[in-house]
């Protein structure tokens, strides 16, 4: 005779991620390590204001980089042009990074004695949502070509974002965007999360980015955050 | 689409915690929050392809979606919202955090014996 039962379980799916995530996390505090990542769109400007932060902070700080890409080295050789250390992460018909590549990506190198590790997430505002990468900030960017209303279309990245950065501020004029509306859609889906202006560009908003990611790095070496 | 690298890991966590029980998995329950990232019709696609020549190869999947619920940061009142947006508190103002939504876990197994 068949039968049946129910058993509990209360499993997370994604736990071996998170359980990677974790070590990760716990590694780069140990080490003093302040991971960024960066999740937007394909096309927001990612590499370029990378490129920028990457030259900026290194003749103050150990600065490097993982990239995730699809299928090319391009974003990794552009960003190599900073002189920063730059690894990337081809992650082939995968559209987001998960925490084993970061872990995997890792391996051989001194990553300990780093300040600032950025990680450029695939160009996708929906799937990196779901991966924690033992980052200790996640930056969220989109552009002014992009419309004031990108935060609601995309509440749950935005959410579980910690900083928000508006990138090619200056096309403001041409895009005819609307920056106190975009401020308050952000505020919508996180409200009080920190808004930078910047154009990686003309540099406008840089400096606050430098001080609001040193600031960070500071804390954290403190113990404060 | 990461909705099939989900389904694997869904099926990965759902054998490992078959292991112990006896019997046969016929019904994976799930439970998807609408803040996870990942689309119910999606993931049910996926799973389709992913159970394929593993130990779940006859077991279905039951997505049991879970709505959002923010709570002010302020007088601690809860609500619940079809989306996520302008999460400030109707009663007091005050901005608000998520509490409920972003589950991904698997529930329960059914298993037959």
């Amino acid at each position: 005779m068949v039968t049946t039962r129910i058993v509990e379980v209360r499993r997370q799916v994604l736990k071996q991620n998170d359980t990677v995530a974790r070590e990760l996390r716990q590694a780069f505090a140990e080490a003093g390590v302040t991971v960024i990542s960066l999740v937007s769109s394909p096309g927001a400007g990612k590499t370029r204001f990378l490129e920028e932060t990457l030259t900026r902070l290194r003749p103050s700080h150990a600065v490097a980089a993982l990239v995730g890409d699809l299928a090319t080295d391009h974003d990794a050789q552009r960003l190599s042009r900073s002189g920063a250390p730059v690894r990337q992460i081809v992650t082939g018909t995968v559209c987001h990074l998960e925490a084993a590549m970061i872990r995997d990506a890792l391996r051989g190198w001194d990553w300990q004695e780093l300040d600032f590790l950025f990680i450029e997430n695939v160009g996708n505002l929906v799937c990196p949502a779901s991966f924690d990468l033992g980052e200790s900030q996640r930056a969220v960017l989109f552009s002014v070509t992009e419309g004031e209303d990108k935060p609601l279309k995309y509440p749950t990245i935005f959410n579980t974002a910690d900083v928000a950065i508006i990138t090619k501020i200056d096309l403001v004029g041409a895009a005819e965007f609307d920056r106190l509306a975009a401020r308050q859609a952000v505020h919508r889906v996180r409200p009080g999360m920190t808004i930078l202006e910047i154009s990686a560009k003309t540099g406008e908003g840089m400096e606050q980015w430098l001080e609001y990611l040193v600031d960070h790095h500071e804390r954290r070496a403190e113990g404060k955050t | 689409m990461h909705e099939l690298s989900i389904a694997v890991s869904l099926i990965e966590a759902a054998v490992e915690a078959a292991a112990n029980e006896a019997g046969t998995v016929r019904t994976v329950h799930l439970r998807l929050g609408a803040l996870s990232g990942v689309i119910a019709e999606a993931l049910e696609s996926a799973y389709q392809l992913a159970r394929v020549g593993t130990p779940l190869e006859r077991a279905e999947l039951m997505i049991q979606p879970v709505p959002v619920v923010v709570r002010c940061r302020g007088c601690r009142t809860e609500r619940e919202l079809p989306m996520l947006d302008a999460l400030w508190c109707p009663a007091c103002g005050a901005a608000e955090e998520v509490v409920q939504g972003r589950e991904l876990e698997i529930a329960a197994l059914e298993l037959e014996t």
